[in-house]
């Protein structure tokens, strides 16, 4: 069920401190139970230029929970929604596995679980409530995940995004992404 | 920029998405291709039957709304197969999301199946409603009263019905277009023409599959000469397609290089356009200036061509998508 909070979740990526090691990727399928041979976040780790004038981002993605979710406004059946925060959510038992919300995700986000329904990240929903952080910004050793509150403008999200540059990815698209990653 | 490099490496390996998409597989460009035919037959056969209401009609043309809604029935069976949760498919109709194409594509085909038996059945001679209600389907399952019930209304609404029969089949085409074009995901897809594009496919395919039914010599001069018609518009939004895409920004670049240099981009060229658009037309054109007996040839082309659209276009599509952007 949607609730209706004044909260908006979201996570800052500080890719420069990121060294591509993983953790969140484990850390998120363990705790959510996520099959063998899928995954609800991941690590892209992008080299430019030429040797020996390289450059490298290594970024931890996962869904956006887009703040204007092409894949919210694709499903019929209202299993897909925008949750506590803005959190995008899909519940399992309205979810006819049509994929028009996997192919109307931008970013690659969703994947059809081996049970039938379509999964993706939840921004460890079950443990925020309890006051925790998501699974994969506790697990991480350097510091690069940061997850919180955009309208409390004293959260370490709110601070770091009025502090540093960032970008979100393929803004074109008009989703309003809330995963920022620092330059 | 051309001096440098880009290197990615992709952590993820999700099944339908990496290393590349294919979330939907065949059921999908078959399930846009039955839904565009039998949007056309719909809209034709009842255009036809407007045109000359009380005039003699051949017997395909009397049957061809109800075989439309046989194919809209294999349509829907490819469509369920492509379903990854098919004990929740009911939940389609638990629910209507104003902003999901998908959602207004479930209802549209609950409603174009009434809408195909009224102006069906509305269509039917004597002779074949004799048959129609003599048949062994109608009488093993006792349905005699209500297929009277049925032909009562229809005859009662005959027009009305004819009009339901354009309504729906157009909103049928329409969608399957729209619900690509509003994938902001793929920059193929992502384009307002596509529903026009779909809806006039749908036409010209139409009017294939009635040209090669035993359609009356009347009957088949102007489906042919509408599906010229069809046909030249089609090419006229092919064309504004590219010059979008070709012109457009990134994105758009990206989709016009799915349809030039793309993997699909000679299948693009040599079955959607020379194939499926050039050939059948330059065909229908010799066929209807010169009187000649028509070829089986040409309405198999328009078909050929209209199926290799949505392939393509869904295939493409998917592989222009954001997620392949680094
Ligand atoms: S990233 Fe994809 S799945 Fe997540 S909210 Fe945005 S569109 Fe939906
Ligand atoms: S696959 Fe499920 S969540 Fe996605 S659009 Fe279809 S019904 Fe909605």
């Amino acid at each position: 069920m949607k609730e209706k909070t004044d909260k908006r979740y979201a996570m800052v990526v500080d890719t420069r401190l990121c060294v591509a090691c993983k953790a969140c990727v484990l850390a998120c399928k363990a705790e959510n139970r996520v099959p063998y041979g899928f995954n609800r976040d991941w690590l892209v780790e992008v080299t430019t230029g030429r040797f020996p004038d390289l450059a490298l981002e290594n970024r931890s993605e996962r869904c956006n929970h887009c703040s204007n979710p092409p894949c919210v406004h694709a499903c019929p059946t209202g299993a897909s929604h925008v949750n506590e925060g803005g959190a995008v959510l899909v519940t399992h038992h309205k979810c006819t596995g049509c994929k028009a919300c996997i192919a109307a995700c931008p970013y690659g986000a969703r994947y059809v679980h081996p049970d039938g329904y379509v999964d993706k990240c939840t921004f460890c929903l079950h443990r925020v409530r309890d006051g925790r952080e998501p699974a994969c910004v506790e697990i991480c050793p350097t510091g690069t995940l940061h997850f919180g509150d955009l309208s409390d403008p004293d959260s370490d999200v709110s601070i770091l995004l009025r502090t540093r540059k960032y970008k979100v990815l393929h803004p074109e698209t008009g989703c309003e992404p809330n995963v920022y990653f620092l330059e | 920029m051309n001096e440098s490099l880009i290197e990615v490496v992709q952590g993820r390996n999700n099944p339908m998405i990496d290393p590349s998409l294919h979330i939907w597989g065949w059921e999908i460009p078959v399930y846009l291709f039955l839904g565009g035919v039998v949007a056309g037959m719909l809209v034709l056969s009842a255009a036809l039957a407007l045109r000359d209401r009380d005039g003699p009609r051949s017997k395909a043309l009397q049957t061809a709304p109800l075989l439309a809604l046989g194919l809209l029935s294999v349509g829907m069976a490819a469509l369920f197969l492509d379903l990854e949760h098919k004990a929740y498919v009911w939940r389609f109709y638990l629910a209507f999301k104003a902003a999901s194409p998908m959602s207004w594509g479930s209802w549209i085909l609950l409603l174009v199946y009434p809408a195909g038996i009224m102006m069906g059945f509305g269509m039917l001679d004597s002779d074949r409603r004799a048959a129609l209600l003599d048949s062994r389907f109608v009488r093993g399952l006792h349905l005699r009263s209500l297929v009277m019930c049925i032909l009562g209304r229809a005859d009662a609404a005959r027009r009305g019905a004819l009009w339901a029969g354009i309504i729906a089949g157009s909103a049928l085409g329409l969608y399957t277009g729209i619900l690509l074009g509003t994938m902001v995901s793929m920059p193929l897809w992502n384009t307002a023409v596509l529903g026009p594009l779909f809806l006039t496919s749908g036409v010209s395919t139409g009017a294939a599959v009635l040209l090669l039914l035993p359609l009356s010599t009347g009957e088949r001069h102007v489906v042919a000469r509408w599906d010229m018609a069809a046909i030249f518009v089609e090419i006229v939004l092919i064309v504004v397609m590219l010059i979008g895409f070709a012109t457009g920004g990134h994105a758009s670049h990206v989709a016009f290089s799915q349809l030039v240099d793309g993997p699909s981009a000679s299948a693009f060229w040599a079955l959607v356009v020379v194939a499926g658009l050039a050939a059948p037309f330059t065909l229908e054109a010799i066929e209807v200036r010169r009187s000649l007996k028509p070829l089986a040839l040409t309405p198999i082309l328009v078909l050929i061509g209209g199926l290799s659209l949505r392939w393509i276009l869904v295939i493409a599509g998917q592989a222009s998508s954001w997620a392949n952007i680094p």
